[in-house]
């Protein structure tokens, strides 16, 4: 009986996606500085540590870009995406290795009307600060949400 | 002999002091002046740098693609959309405060928008021109 309390109480203490967008307690610098200068610092729960050991392999050519690390600094990085990866391999796999192509991703964004997607605030989906506005913190949730065109979620 | 140890001392105590964008000139000059005697920089010609189209990366034809034409003025990165703060140290304190970080930015930056690494007269140039932007 006690344990039942305890897991319908943790049940309501976590938010409902904290599994697939928990951002580690503890934060690897170098990959906030890294891995967060051309495009908000994805949280690492939201790849399989597969995907991140191939994205981490082709940084050279990085989606079009050059985005070579000095190598310690790589393995740095690496280790600390592998070790906070997501858990849910099928969710968060894509082959070409976006966040943007997961299950996960598009299941979450399903209710986001397509036109919104073209707003020149958003100019891509990659630009999550662009709608979460509290993405920088790693803080995703509904409540910190504002739509292009729209007023915030919490106030409506 | 006492003096010359407390002093080691302290400088290992000491954190490196911040560097400035004037002391990057004067270091990216003298690197420049070995090839090419003489060698001053200007805002002029970093200006000029600065607004040049490349046109090596569609997406990224030159420096004001991100950001922007007026360096004290926030931009966004060209493809992500990320806001990016400004270049300009005197509108952000943070930019041309440590050499590996211009180094870095400017290895990566002038390889996607130039095609190739910038030389040391042209990051002189360029720091000038954001300093004081001829």
């Amino acid at each position: 009986m006690k344990r039942a309390t305890l897991m319908i109480l943790s049940l309501i203490a976590l938010p409902a996606f904290a599994d697939d967008l928990r951002m580690p307690a503890k934060v690897n610098p170098a990959w906030k500085e890294e891995c967060g200068s051309c495009h908000v610092a994805y949280p690492p729960s939201l790849l399989s540590a597969a995907n991140w050991r191939q994205m981490m392999a082709g940084l050279d050519r990085h989606f079009g870009a050059n985005a070579q690390l000095d190598p310690k600094v790589r393995e740095d990085i690496l280790a600390f995406l592998e070790n906070n990866a997501a858990r849910k391999e099928a969710k968060h796999s894509a082959a070409s290795l976006r966040i943007t192509d997961t299950p996960w991703f598009a299941k979450e964004h399903d209710e986001v009307p397509a036109g919104l997607w073209k707003y020149a605030r958003v100019k891509s989906a990659a630009n999550c600060g662009a709608c979460h506005r509290e993405a920088e913190r790693g803080d995703y949730s509904e409540r910190n949400i504002a739509l292009p065109g729209y007023a915030r979620r919490a106030e409506k | 002999m006492k003096h010359v140890l407390t002093f080691a001392l302290l400088a290992l105590a000491l954190p490196a002091a911040a560097e400035t964008p004037q002391q990057m000139i004067t270091g990216y000059s003298a690197e420049a002046a070995r090839a090419q005697p003489g060698f001053a920089p200007s805002a002029e010609r970093g200006r000029e740098f600065y607004q040049r189209r490349f046109a090596v990366s569609d997406k990224m034809p030159n420096c004001a693609a991100c950001h922007t034409d007026k360096p004290t003025a926030p931009g966004s990165h060209a493809i992500t959309g990320k806001a990016i703060k400004p270049l300009a140290p005197d509108a952000n304190p943070e930019r041309f405060s440590t050499i590996s970080k211009v180094e870095k930015w400017f290895k990566r930056n002038c390889s996607e928008v130039v095609g190739r690494e910038c030389t040391a007269a042209e990051k002189a140039d360029f720091i000038q021109f954001l300093i004081q932007r001829g």
